[in-house]
């Protein structure tokens, strides 16, 4: 797979490391003091739940032997087609405020394969 | 037809035309017992064990495809017993013995081989962690011995012994390991569970569970509804889209591994050999060809091919392991779906859903698990209780924060 890295072109994924699902970018709140059922739940889901989609997945790429970015991919798991990329400090800020897991953005037009 | 040495002399006398099916193609009935979604090594195993150990007959396996077609078709085919964790040991040791009576109790020929697996160690940290776990598997009843350097240049002389930075030191081996003929696996279960009645329904693909009150009474497929008292669900890889139908998210993400299998030569390895400083192992089949395979590549899939990179990794670890691997050919590589999970370890348990069962999380170590999972879930499916040794496969272990990670690389499925 090559990557369109937004900043410095096409990569080799082998020059990246993988960790997963992008919603782990929206971390909920820790638990604090004595933590409820709801905010343990919350954080039980976050680290250890997935959607594991058959389809498109948005996902956290690290450019770890390249300029050490954090990448958001959106990938069909099926075909291995890269749809788009955007650096995940970009992707992150739109979301700031929102607490819902997994909220979709539009995919950025123009990533190649 | 019971297959043996008479039933094949009187076979070749007729032209071998009287052969029968080896199993029926039925139409689903409206309603079973019980269904087995996957007719894989997994799914086909409790079906057979629903059959024989616990009398429930009117009982059906929906396979999407054709029976086996999956990762039961597609794996390194080796058995082994040789884990760590208490979790974990009894249950692949009840495993490894159900394989060692499996062609007799199943009447197929499967070609069980205990010719022996070799986890090589290059360190003393890595010895002592290997006599850790020989001692664990002991203490389970397991088999394990120790060799050392010696042993192995006469058992292994092709191996890199005096590598400089990974020399060879020894290895932890398990006698009672070995491998196995894949497909015959497969074929076996399904004969043997027809036999008994049970249903093997192909080119069935499920589209949805039928709910009633909250509790699962069946499932829609591209056949039609069949509704089920209970349902199993061993599907592997396709697990997290399959229970999504039941609005669960699973502790899973689905990874894609590669195996390799290269020309056919003659006897060279003894048996499973595994690297100890790279993830490397290597088997040769009866036919002759290495089977050999690696690291999972690492990053979400559910296509049944990989890419380059990680074939390249695999090659460097045998190349480093065994430096005249070079010389043979390459022949297939594949790639198989593996339902990774978030410690390494599998589930067999009831779902929230009532009705709804599951056996998944296998990771890349299904198939030697296959007659043990088969044996629990049909256990699990017929008595509504966990078996004694599968009790720590539990779906909420995240939750409870009793996880089984043999490897300690936390929830991150890419690294188990």
């Amino acid at each position: 797979m090559i990557i369109p890295h937004p900043l410095l072109g096409p990569r080799d994924a082998s020059e990246f490391t993988y960790l997963g699902d992008a919603s782990l970018l929206l971390r909920p709140d820790a638990p604090v003091g004595d933590p409820t059922t709801q905010t343990m739940t919350a954080f039980h889901d976050y680290i250890h739940l997935r959607d594991n989609p058959h389809g498109v997945h948005r996902e956290l790429w690290f450019h770890e032997q390249g300029d050490r970015s954090w990448l958001v991919v959106t990938r069909h798991v099926s075909s291995h087609e890269i749809l788009s990329v955007e650096l995940a400090s970009e992707a992150k800020k739109p979301r700031k405020n929102t607490s819902k897991a997994n909220v979709k953005t539009k995919p950025q037009k123009g990533g190649k394969r | 037809m019971r297959y043996s040495i008479w039933s094949i002399l009187r076979q070749g006398l007729k032209g071998n035309r009287g052969w029968p099916l080896a199993w029926r193609d039925p139409d689903p009935k409206p309603s079973y017992d019980a269904i087995i979604i996957g007719g894989g090594g997994h799914g086909l195993a409790t079906a057979y064990y629903l059959a024989s150990e616990h009398g429930m007959t009117n009982i059906a396996v929906l396979e999407k495809g054709w029976i086996g077609g999956g990762n039961v078709g597609r794996n390194t085919t080796i058995i082994r017993s040789n884990y760590l964790l208490p979790g974990n040991e009894a249950f692949y040791e009840l495993s490894l013995k159900l394989w060692e009576g499996l062609e007799q109790s199943v009447n197929y020929n499967a070609m069980v081989s205990q010719r022996g697996i070799i986890n090589l160690f290059h360190s003393d940290a890595q010895r002592d962690a290997a006599v850790r776990r020989g001692n664990s598997m002991i203490l389970h009843g397991a088999d394990a011995d120790i060799l050392n350097e010696d042993d192995l240049r006469r058992m292994c002389p092709f191996l890199n012994f005096d590598n400089a930075r990974f020399p060879i030191k020894g290895g932890l081996m398990q006698k009672r390991g070995g491998s196995v003929r894949h497909d015959a696996v497969a074929w076996g279960y399904a004969r043997a569970a027809d036999r008994l009645g049970v249903d093997i329904i192909q080119n069935c693909e499920v589209t949805g569970f039928v709910m009633n009150g909250g509790k699962c009474i069946g499932v829609e497929t591209n056949r039609g509804r069949i509704l089920a008292k209970k349902t199993g669900v061993a599907v592997a890889g396709s697990t997290s889209k399959v229970m999504a139908g039941a609005g669960l998210r699973l502790p899973i993400e689905s990874h894609v591994l590669q195996a390799f299998v290269s020309e056919g030569l003659k006897p060279l390895i003894p048996g499973v050999i595994t690297y100890g400083a790279g993830h490397f192992y290597i088997s040769q089949s009866d036919k002759g060809g290495l089977v050999f395979g690696g690291d999972i590549d690492g990053y979400n899939s559910y296509a049944q091919r990989g890419n380059l990179p990680v074939v390249e990794d695999v090659c460097e670890g045998g190349m480093a392991l065994m430096p005249m691997i070079g010389k043979a050919r390459l022949l297939r590589m594949w790639g198989g779906i593996m339902d990774m999970s978030m410690d390494g370890s599998p589930f067999i348990d009831k779902t929230p859903v009532p009705g709804l069962y599951l056996n998944a999380g296998w990771c890349y170590g299904g198939f030697k698990a296959t007659p043990g999972s088969g044996w629990c879930f049909a256990h699990l499916l017929a008595t509504d209780q966990m078996h004694e040794v599968a009790t720590s496969f539990r779906l909420d272990r995240f939750k409870t924060g009793a996880v089984i990670d043999e490897k300690g690389s936390g929830a991150q499925p890419n690294l188990h």
